[in-house]
């Protein structure tokens, strides 16, 4: 991952990702403030749909994307002994895909209701 | 040699003057490391609202209690300023911005709009 998000490649990752996700959030945040979902089966219903559903996971994995090029050159920056750094980077990585899966596995049960 | 050795150092934070884009850029990078630190918060939310209803009924009143009302408060304070500086920056990538002054209006035209309508989305969101 490392060496794959570098440089120019990390560059152009960190726009694409920050593109969908601006574009994304403020539709999430337009449709909470003026279409609200507001009881439980229309807030699932939501979710449920096929469409939502992968824009979402989308969304998900730009933000897991970007906050790990973000974070990492945060560390980078301040983080210089290499067996502090290495470790946290390593954290990082996992504590980020973790939080994909999480997601993604409430997106995907939310079809099976 | 010498000289470089002699010139003053002021890495104390309250002698350095950085200018405003500075600032802009360092609260873009905090921001986003609150951002960050929220994912585990919201997606927990999330999978809490989409489990039953009762969880739905759980996570809404998570989000009325006064640390929910504040972290989510902090949170749209962040995207806000972190969307509006990165609109920025891409930008001032396609050469739109860069001139000195504009950029400075700019970074405080991100800097100062990004608390109210961070307060204006946390309203309007409750």
């Amino acid at each position: 991952m490392t060496r794959k998000a570098s440089g120019l490649k990390a560059w152009a990752l960190q726009r694409v990702t920050a593109i969908y996700i601006g574009v994304f959030a403020l539709y999430l945040l337009f449709a909470l403030m003026f279409d609200n979902p507001s009881s439980y089966p229309a807030w699932i219903q939501w979710f449920a749909h096929p469409i939502m559903g992968i824009a979402t996971l989308v969304f998900i994995v730009s933000i897991l994307l970007h906050a790990w090029v973000g974070v990492r050159d945060v560390i980078i920056d301040y983080i210089k002994p290499i067996a502090i750094r290495a470790p946290l980077l390593a954290l990082i990585a996992l504590s980020l895909l973790a939080c994909a899966l999480w997601a993604s596995q409430s997106l995907i049960l939310v079809r099976l209701i | 040699m010498n000289n470089l050795k002699q010139r003053p150092v002021h890495l104390n934070l309250m002698k350095i003057r950085l200018p405003i884009g500075g600032i802009m850029s360092i609260i873009h990078r905090a921001t986003g490391i609150v951002m960050f630190l929220a994912v585990p918060w919201l997606i927990y939310l999330l999978d809490l609202s989409l489990i039953s209803e009762q969880g739905y009924q759980d996570a809404i009143s998570l989000l009325h209690s006064p640390i929910g009302v504040l972290m989510l408060f902090a949170l749209m304070w962040s995207l806000i300023h972190h969307l509006l500086a990165g609109i920025r920056y891409l930008l001032i990538d396609i050469d739109i911005g860069v001139e000195k002054l504009i950029a400075r209006k700019t970074a405080w035209l991100v800097t100062l709009l990004a608390p109210p309508l961070g307060l204006a989305l946390t309203w309007g969101l409750l």
